[in-house]
């Protein structure tokens, strides 16, 4: 399509819009000249919605942009800078789009001028382009707050500081990332804090810096303000509020910025976010009329000053509207507001291309009621309307959860819903943007808008569960197992669990157990204290156990039983326990019983359905070699092995050994034990590092391998996993480890504790970042070592971490607040001096029947075998020989001759 | 290794058709370790014979009703053993569960002359020597 260039000029007499006669236009009579000033948002949905009412046949097209891409989404901008989507992704409409569309696109090209009586812009090439009718999208800037030093010279920002508001801003942002430590984000609103996240993700130091008291004080109330602060504190970002930044130092580039109170915040790059202003020049230079921004109707139509000749009573608007021009979008003020997001827009773009194409000429804009849903930097949030009451007569209910991040809050005038603020959880919103845009009547109990309404199935209450829902998955119990307990006299949810094995599985259930015993018990519930003892059958908690045993000296399981149970009585469900506790505090002492292990550590395997074993020996990090591929694959055909299975801590898995194979299927491996069954560490998993991907920041690969060595075999109180990722992408999957490293680059590396991604999936709480694999070693260190002196049997780091408080381990384990460091230190490093690899014990049994079989005494095939001949299936009548243990001959015991 | 004493050396009265008066020999003490359980088998039968620390005997059938585990792999105390699979309790003395699946046959062990014997049925707890509770 040829660019299109007007000779008109002059064109004084303005005929009305249907009355223009056809341009000379590539053969295209009767259509009328559109242009948009503006390929933002704004501009491309208008097209499209345009376009969409057929305003292809209505009208010839031309587009300027700014900027030299096709249409993208600015609000995934935010995504592309924290790593999560690249820059397709996030296109909506490429350049060839609009020539399909017979659009004239004038990619980076910007208008200087309108002569809205001429009826034509002028663009920066110095062609004029003719209109019949004109949109302005030409949206809105980062504002630049007065600061000293901000500007060059020549008027131009300090290399350095810089927006937030488009694809060069966000790859600009990119390259300084990765080329500089220290950030400063100044006004932490929406787009401040989207910048901060990004930021941080790329391993940055960030500071967001804003004058308001509390973060995102446009959307939420104070209250909200500060949830939302300790979730981006989470992230290790320092946020301070109530002051401004009054300059930026550096001559060549940013060095810094200065507060009010003198203070000095070193930073590399400086982004601007604290608002935007509507890019108004154009229109206020054409003699629109622009207050604080271009002043439209409820028709989107421009408002002209008076000033201007020629236009006055002509195009319908009382009060001179010059004619055909219209505004769009964040550059626009309707009704004395300016709207700084995407939704009110939308329709802004729906009513103009009803008017423009005839498809509703009296449609009408008349604001936006505007909920804000967002993810802000990982955090959910959600606002309309008001944020705080106003009135006296105004109705406030709140509910804050803030040590989980969840603040929501609603304001209602007269029975309707004026306002809701929802942190943290917005599982509310649909319910209340329903009652906030129709203005619904709301229930009387006001609390039912946050807790009852629109609760999803899986929310759905304890009481309204049917009596046959499976409550435990693991155990297959059902409500009216659990109400059949209580009837029958179990008046402690414990109890309950135990009659029942309600919650004894991987105990994810726990929570909805215990609330429908309480309602079962209908008040008459009692407290078991056992639930608080370390064992079931010690009546102490962990702390008061450890004192104990410390002070008595006690270092077997025996010995603790008799110093300790009532009537010195053993209890076979506490000895796991107390095996392993006393393995961590006494690494040396510890008197083994084996009778006090489980099967698992007595025999180092994982026992399985059918009473044989599974073996999986250790591969540091995930990685292996030929040499250890190549004994796997003969110990799996010599022992006929009833499945090899890769698994997911990165090792091998051999499945179906017989016990009394055990040793000497570890000599025929020589390989250290993987640990794959104990409640201990239990494996590292790494991705490819730096020395193979492309995108590795740290080595990840050999940081695991060494965290493997330093850590294996530690009895833990439930099992902890590892990983290592080399850059965020985290393949290895290490946001949801009970202890995760990321690479950040810059040699800098983040520990996250308490994840995990069984059962419960929980991303893991960011515990630190430091500068070397070093001191990820030490931190970890302390952390588990922490996690085995403090950690409840069974309490896996899920739990732990929460129930400690990230704040309260940042304390205890970076800045020593207890003194305990040291300990710390010195106990981890005396077991890991303890540790013995525990195959090696298989040439002698430790007791005479360690490696007799308990069962299979007779043929008992219970595992479903893979098809033979399947992949990882059986060689035929494998199986059945591990099965066949014959019957032997009385009275000898069976296995004598194993 | 401390000898089995007391009850375990008694003579037990038999009330089986076990070959023997005193049930069948299924090998010498010292291969059942203190504390731990071992199946043997006795007349066909899969049966999981536990020594205490006070050197009673407790012996129950081997396979775990509830799914198959096996209960000479589990952990005891002086009462019951649980079952290394699910954790299903079962009484020693007596067979009966704890954690309600269906009871195991309880049977008689028996130290004599270093060597342990076993009597299928009764569950005795007089035989046994196990604490009644």
């Amino acid at each position: 399509m040829a660019p299109q260039r007007t000779t008109t000029t002059g064109a004084t007499a303005v005929p009305a819009l249907g009355d223009v006669p056809a341009p000379r236009r590539g053969g295209a009579p009767g259509k009328r000249r559109l242009v948009v000033v503006g390929n933002g948002m704004a501009g491309a949905r208008t097209l499209e919605e345009l376009l969409e009412r057929g305003g292809g046949e209505l009208f010839d097209i031309t587009v300027f942009g700014d900027e030299p891409y096709g249409n993208y989404n600015r609000i995934m901008l935010s995504h592309v800078l924290a790593g999560e989507d690249d820059e397709e992704g996030i296109v909506l409409n490429p350049r060839e789009w609009y020539s399909d569309n017979g659009i004239d696109l004038r990619c980076g090209v910007r208008v200087t001028s309108v002569d809205v009586h001429a009826k034509e812009v002028v663009d920066a090439t110095g062609a004029t382009t003719a209109y019949d009718v004109l949109v302005l999208a030409t949206g809105s800037s980062p504002r630049i707050p007065p600061m000293d030093g901000v500007r060059r010279p020549d008027g131009s920002l300090l290399p350095g500081v810089q927006g937030f508001r488009g694809l060069d801003d966000t790859r600009q942002l990119l390259a300084d990332a990765r080329a500089h430590r220290r950030a400063v984000v100044v006004g932490g609103g929406l787009l401040g804090l989207e910048a901060a996240y990004g930021l941080r993700e790329h391993g940055l130091e960030v500071t967001v810096v804003h004058s308001a008291a509390h973060l995102m004080n446009q959307q939420l109330d104070a209250a909200g303000g500060a949830v939302l602060r300790r979730s981006i504190e989470g992230l290790g970002v320092t946020v301070l509020t109530g002051t401004r930044t009054t300059a930026v130092t550096g001559d060549e580039r940013a060095t810094g910025v200065v507060l009010t109170d003198g203070t000095h915040v070193p930073a590399d790059v400086v982004v601007l976010t604290a608002g935007i202003t509507p890019n108004a020049e154009l229109a206020l230079r054409a003699g629109l009329t622009v207050e604080r921004a271009v002043v439209v109707d409820d028709q989107m139509r421009c408002v002209d000053t008076g000033l201007a000749e020629g236009a006055a009573g002509v195009g319908g608007a009382a009060g001179g509207a010059p004619d055909g021009v219209y505004a769009v979008g964040e550059c626009v003020q309707h009704r004395g507001v300016v709207y700084g997001l995407v939704a009110p827009l939308w329709e802004q773009a729906t009513v103009l291309a009803d008017v423009l194409t005839g498809a509703d000429p009296r449609a009408e804009y008349h604001g936006s009621r505007t909920c804000t849903k967002l993810k802000v930097a990982g955090v959910d949030v959600a606002a309309m309307g008001l944020s705080e009451p106003e009135r006296a007569e105004d109705e406030l209910i709140v509910f804050s959860e803030s040590s989980k991040g969840v603040y929501q809050s609603v304001v209602v005038r007269d029975g309707r819903l004026v306002g809701a603020t929802l942190v943290g959880d917005v599982r509310r919103t649909p319910v209340l943007q329903q009652a906030f845009d129709r203005q619904l009547p709301l229930p009387e109990e006001r609390l039912r808008l946050l807790f009852d309404l629109g609760a999803a199935g899986e929310e759905q209450g304890a009481a309204e569960l049917p009596d046959d829902a499976q409550v435990c998955n693991c155990n297959g119990v059902s409500k009216g197992a659990i109400t059949g307990a209580v009837a029958g006299g179990c008046t402690s949810v414990k109890g309950v669990m135990d009659a029942t094995r309600a919650g004894k599985g991987c105990g994810s259930c726990k929570g909805l157990v215990g609330q429908l015993v309480e309602l079962a018990a209908d008040g008459a519930l009692v407290e078991d204290p056992s639930v608080h003892w370390y064992v079931p059958g010690v009546p102490l908690r962990k702390h008061e156990l450890v004192a104990a045993i410390r002070e008595q000296h006690l270092t077997s399981v025996s010995a603790v039983f008799a110093a300790l149970a009532p009537g010195g009585e053993h209890d076979a469900k506490s000895t796991m326990g107390l095996t392993s506790l006393l393995r961590t505090l006494w690494p040396d002492e510890f008197v083994d019983e084996r009778g006090g292990r489980f099967i698992n550590d007595r025999v180092h395997a994982n026992i399985q359905r059918d009473g044989t074993f599974s073996v999986v020996p250790q591969m540091k990090g995930g990685v292996t070699t030929p040499e250890q591929l190549r004994k796997i694959a003969d110990v799996a055909e010599k022992y006929e092995v009833g499945m090899i299975k890769v698994t997911g801590g990165q090792r091998i898995d051999l499945l179906g050994i017989r016990k009394e194979d055990l040793p000497a299927v570890w000599a025929d491996l020589g390989m250290p034990s993987g640990y794959a069954y104990g409640k201990s560490m239990r494996t590292v998993k790494t991705c490819v590092g730096t020395d193979f991907c492309r995108f590795g920041l740290g080595d990840s690969t050999q940081l695991g391998i060494d965290m493997e060595s330093r850590f294996q075999g530690l009895e833990t109180p439930a099992k902890l996993k590892m990983a290592v990722v080399g850059c965020p992408r985290n393949c290895a999957e290490a946001y949801v480890k009970d202890v995760g490293v990321v690479a950040v680059g810059s040699g800098r590396w983040e520990v996250y504790v308490g994840g995990a991604a069984g059962a419960s999936v929980r991303k893991g709480d960011l515990l630190a970042t430091v500068s070397s694999p070093a001191e990820v070693m030490t931190v970890t260190g302390r952390f588990v070592q922490l996690y085995r002196e403090w950690g409840n049997w069974l309490e896996r780091t899920y739990d732990f971490v929460p129930r400690m408080g990230l704040e309260r381990l940042q304390a205890v384990l970076l800045e020593d607040s207890d003194g305990l460091v040291a300990e710390l230190d010195a106990a981890l490093e005396e077991s890991v001096g303890a540790y013995r690899d525990p195959w090696a014990e298989g040439a002698e049994p430790r007791t005479p029947g360690q490696f007799r079989t308990a069962l299979p005494l007779v043929p008992l095939p219970l595992v479903p075998s893979r098809p033979t001949g399947a992949p990882g299936g059986l060689q035929a009548d494998a199986h059945s020989s591990s099965a066949a243990v014959p019957v032997a001959a009385e009275p000898v015991p069976a296995g004598a001759d194993a | 290794m401390s000898a089995a004493t007391g009850v375990t050396t008694a003579a037990p009265r038999s009330t089986t058709s076990a070959p023997g008066a005193a049930g069948v020999d299924v090998g010498p003490l010292e291969d059942f370790a203190v504390g731990e359980g071992r199946a043997v088998v006795v007349q066909g039968r899969q049966v999981a014979v536990f020594r205490h620390r006070d050197g009673r005997l407790s012996a129950l059938d081997a396979v775990c009703p509830h799914s198959g585990g096996p209960l000479a792999d589990g952990q005891m105390d002086d009462r019951v053993v649980v079952c290394p699979l699910h954790l299903n309790v079962f009484e020693l003395a007596t067979g009966r569960s704890c954690s309600g699946q269906r009871d195991v046959a309880a049977h008689v062990a028996v130290v004599a002359d270093g060597r342990v014997r076993v009597v299928l049925g009764g569950g005795r707890p007089d035989l046994a020597g196990a604490a009644p509770r």
